[in-house]
Formats: structure tokens, sequence, C-alpha cells
């Protein structure tokens, strides 16, 4: 097992708050935890996916195979500045590959980034291709960490990396 | 531009100085309906929504009437839930994303009015992981409704109590499919469930009856009580009533949403009068009218309907791909249909293998691996249509994609099977000659 993350109290506090939204089953607060600790702790460790289980009174594997099933859920660290640039149909009409190529040499990003981040070597940049980001009218499009960004061009997408670095 | 929109659900976004906040929604007549409805019995309110012919806009077109009429109240002993499906997902859709960011009370008065019309205590808003920005505008909305005691306890002193809680996915578009969501609120694997039951009406959350409704549809039924039913039917055309939001994508001068009454123009009106055609005066080559898993519409095509006449009999008749109007009933007679009304709009110099190719790449990513004809399937047709695109296929290939295709439909418990093979099965049925050339010829895209 990776670093132990220490959980705070304001943390438990909002998990907890979070649980009264699934009155019928506390299992249902499985995704939203999930999503909570993803942001407090940048990915979903062991620890995570043993803490979340005892907290809703499941077992590992059932909080653990939502990791795995939904790609939103990391199992390791992304970069700082995290791109996330959609793929699919009008975006790639419209120059999302060519963006996503871009990106990829001005961070010195190397590797795939299909489905699953790609980080630099320094870890402060990743990127990775998600799909259909519902704003097909204007392409192409992109998040920077929870940030909308659209009509992205080269000159645009060179902005917004000096703005987020 | 000789169409004008009729806009009902956009009708304030993106007006100047409207903002997403409950005061400039009040003031603008927000709230009154549900102060209107809340003093209605609610199986009137369920008879006006019947009697509009509202059609979901999620995709499947199922009327939000009969849906909700599946739950008999006299009959039922068990608690109701309401989920507002906002998992929008479906490549070359964008509409639910503009009224969630721009006009968020909409859409919760919507809910609470649909809430109380079927008896809803607790309700949830399914909104895709990659919405964070919409959820938290949600959350607020949800909380300045509780404020004004719009939502929560005892609503506006009636007696009614509705919850509304905002649950975020995580990025798996088969959480759209109304089983998979459900699934996946009750903390699960999105595996859609076996049917039947067919509707999560008779059996959904925590095995209780269930209504799950879009987020333009749920929008709707403020605008069919306001008017009511009938007047609302008279919008659009029989069995295709209301207004319809379209989004276009692609290679157009203009791409953007547009709301019309349903079939008020034709494909052709929406891509050369609405949205300025092609780009860079380039000529059209297809159109994928409904979202990314409708069949592929290819332009020169003629198809063969039966319309009606002047004097109410039914004809046959060709009409032309431009002349195709814009509803459910025509789209699907022309083999393709409406969908979530995602129109994207390819003009002549784009390669169909490309485009298919990144078609399948979506669906083999998003299939979740329950059914074993999808799981396989969908992937190998990323693969051989990657293939193809990339010249290092062989021509057989293309009768071998088309058979992984027809081998997947109809074969799988939801409806992604169909969603991922007709893309496949059209582009390669009608443009052949292209994918057999690409397919052995070595070029790259």
């Amino acid at each position: 097992m990776s670093c132990e993350f220490k959980i705070s109290q304001e943390f438990e506090k909002k998990v907890d708050e979070t649980i009264t939204h699934y009155p019928v089953s506390k299992r249902s607060a499985s995704l939203p935890l999930l999503h909570l600790w993803q942001e407090e702790f940048g990915y979903v460790s062991n620890q995570g996916v043993e803490w979340i289980a005892a907290k809703l009174d499941l077992q590992p594997i059932n909080v653990f195979e939502l990791v795995t099933f939904y790609p939103m859920f990391r199992d390791k660290l992304a970069g700082k500045i995290q791109f996330r640039v959609c793929r699919t149909l009008s975006c790639a009409l419209a120059g999302g590959y060519e963006l996503f190529d871009h990106l990829k040499k001005s961070c010195q990003i190397e590797g795939d980034g299909h489905h699953g981040p790609a980080v630099s070597a320094d870890g402060k940049y990743s990127i990775e291709f998600v799909e259909c980001l519902a704003s097909c009218g204007t392409g192409p499009v992109l998040m920077i960490n929870d940030d909308f960004h659209e009509n992205v061009s080269n000159d645009k997408a060179n902005e917004l990396v000096k703005k987020y670095g | 531009m000789a169409i004008a929109e009729t806009r009902l659900i956009f009708k304030h976004i993106d007006s100047p100085g409207y903002t997403n906040d409950i005061d400039c929604y009040i003031k603008n007549g927000g709230y009154t309906t549900l102060r209107k409805a809340i003093t209605m019995k609610t199986a009137e309110i369920i008879s006006e929504v019947k009697a509009s012919g509202l059609r979901g806009r999620g995709g499947a077109g199922f009327p939000t009437g009969v849906k909700w009429g599946f739950i008999d109240p006299s009959k039922n002993t068990k608690p109701v839930y309401l989920i507002c499906n906002a998992d929008e997902s479906e490549p070359g859709t964008f509409k639910d994303r503009q009224i969630i960011h721009k006009d968020p009370h909409q859409l919760i008065e919507g809910m609470i009015i649909s809430c109380f019309a079927n008896n809803v205590k607790l309700a949830y808003l399914y909104i895709r992981g990659e919405f964070p920005e919409g959820a938290k505008i949600l959350e607020r909305a949800c909380d300045e409704a509780r404020q004004k005691n719009l939502l929560g306890k005892n609503i506006l002193g009636t007696g009614y109590d509705l919850e509304i809680y905002i649950h975020r996915g995580a990025g798996a578009y088969i959480c759209g499919e109304e089983t998979g969501l459900i699934e996946s609120l009750e903390g699960k694997r999105a595996y859609p469930r076996i049917k039947p039951p067919y509707f999560p009406a008779v059996l959904g959350l925590y095995m209780c009856p269930t209504i799950v409704n879009n987020v333009e549809t749920l929008c709707n039924v403020i605008h069919i009580l306001q008017m009511g039913g009938a007047n609302f039917a008279k919008l659009g055309k029989p069995n295709n009533t209301g207004t319809r939001v379209l989004c276009v994508s692609g290679d157009v001068v203009k791409p953007g949403y547009y709301e019309f009454e349903v079939g008020a123009l034709t494909l052709g009106q929406l891509i050369y009068d609405v949205c300025g055609g092609i780009k860079n005066g380039k000529k059209l080559k297809a159109i994928i009218p409904g979202g990314s898993s409708a069949k592929v519409l290819k332009a020169g095509e003629r198809y063969k309907i039966k319309q009606k006449q002047a004097d109410g009999t039914m004809a046959d008749v060709e009409i032309a791909l431009e002349d195709i109007p814009m509803d459910f009933d025509t789209m699907a007679a022309v083999g393709s249909m409406a969908g979530s009304g995602g129109v994207i709009v390819m003009d002549e110099t784009r390669s169909m293998p490309d485009c298919l190719a990144n078609i399948s790449e979506f669906y083999a990513h998003e299939s979740c691996g329950q059914c074993t004809p999808c799981r396989e399937g969908s992937l190998w047709m990323k693969k051989i249509t990657s293939r193809i695109r990339d010249g290092k296929a062989s021509v057989e290939d293309v009768g071998v994609l088309k058979n992984v295709a027809d081998n997947i439909a109809g074969r799988t418990i939801c409806a992604f099977g169909e969603a991922c093979s007709w893309p496949v099965q059209s582009f390669v049925t009608k443009f052949k000659e292209e994918f057999e050339t690409v397919a052995g010829n070595g070029a790259k895209k």
C-alpha cells in the first residue's frame, strides 16, 4: 500500500452529511464518497477503498469494483493540472485530435493518454482523451481540472496553459 | 432566415441579463406553475400530461404520460421515486447542459411538479460526472428553492414533503440507460437490468416503482400545465407534439442549439437556412440525425414514406434527404431516428471510415461489458474500423465488420447493442465502395 492519508474531521463531516442523502440505502453513497475521496486526496488508494467500505458497511470489493468500472476514478495520481480533451466525433471534426497532440507536445507529456491520464515527468501536467463532453457545437472542447473550455484553438490552448501553469 | 424558432424550453436561455439564480427566475414568472399545480388533483396533472402527447426527449421518445400512468396509486403500497436523467452523453447532444447551467430552476420546478403529480417524496437528479460545475449550480438551485419553501418539508404550506438530491455519475455512458442508471444510483456498477419488467415504473430504485425522465422532458411539464395539455398538443404534429431542441454540430457554418415545434422544419431547412449551410462552401456528404447511435443518412438519398394528404388519406410519397421533417415518426420511417436531437453534419471531404472508427471507439470504450455480443463485438468493431481507416485491412474485412454488427443488435440486455451496431451497419451499407477502397489501399487518414 502507498502512503497513508490522514482523514480530517472536516472531511469526515462532509462524508457523513452526504450519507444522509440516501436514507433508504447507504450503499447509494458509494459514488459520492469516491468523488469526495478523490477530490481530497487526488486518487482512490487501497486505503480509500477500505475506508469507504467500512463507512458504508460494505466489503472493500463492492467499492473497488466501482473504481475499476467508472472512468473518472483513478488509482494513481494525475498531474496537478489535468487536461481532459474530448475525443468524440464532433470535436474530432473540429480538431480535437490536433488539440490533444498540441497540448501533449507543449507540456512535454509522453505516453498514450487514450482513456487514462498520461502524466508529464515532473508530475505537473497530465492529459487524457475522454468521450463526449456534451458541447458538440463548440468543439474542440476540453476540461482543465474542473473547468470547462470551448472552441479551443492551439493559440487559446497556449494561453490556457500559461494561465493555469 | 425563413423559419422562426419557437422557444419554450430555451425561452430565457442566452437572453441578455438572464441569470441562473432564483430571483431572476421568479421575476420572469418562475414557480407560478408550481403554485398552481400544487392546488390541483394529482390525477388532473397526469391527465394533462397525457393529453399533451409529450414524448420523452432522452432518445427513445416514449410517451411521458403513459410512463407515469403505469403506477396505479390505488394499488401501489410502496414509495414512488423519481429520477431526473441528466446523464447527457450521447455524442452530438448538448441541450441539457444549457438548461442546467443557464436555467436550472426551470428543471427544478418541472421536477417538483412531476414529483407532486406522482406522489414522490424522495427524488434524485443523476447528473453526469463530467458536469461538476452543473452539479454545483443545481445544488445551489435546490438550496434556494428550500429557502423559499418550494422544496423540503410542507411545501408552500400544503403539507406536501419532497426532497431532491443531486447525485453525480462518474464518466460512464451506460448510466444514461435507465436501469443502468438505477443500479448506479444504488451504488453498483451500472449494469442494465434484464427485462421484463420493461419499466422501472414496475420495479425501479430499491425495488420500488420509479419514474425516470430526461431533463428536457421534465421542463416541458411546466409548459404543459401553463398552456393546458390540449393546447400543448397543438404545437408540432399529431403524435409528435411540442417543441424540440435540436443540436447541430460538425461541418456547418453556424453550429448550435435551436428550438422548433416538432416537425416544423425539414432537415434541409435546418442545415441550410438555420445553420447557414455547409462550412467553407463545401458539399454535404452525410448526416447523423439523432445522436451518434442513429443510422447515418447519405446525401442524395431518397426515401419512400407514407404521408398524410390534405384529404386525410395516406399516400406513398418519395422524399429527398433535405425534405425529411424533423419529427419522431418520419425519422423512423426513413430508417433512422430523431433520438436525442443531436444532428452531426459531415462534408464531402470527410472520410467515412475515419468517422465510423471514431464512433466505434466511443462504443468500445463505453460498453459496460455485461453481455458477450456487445462487450466483444464493440471491441472488434473498433479494431476492424481502425484497421480499415488506416488502410491495413482487406476488402473482406468490410463484410466481416457488417457481420459482427448484425450479430450484436437484438442479442443484448439493453439498447446499447443496437446503439453500437446501427452506425456500423448504416455506414458500411451506404458507403460500401468507400470502405472497400480505403480498406486495402494503405492510405493514412
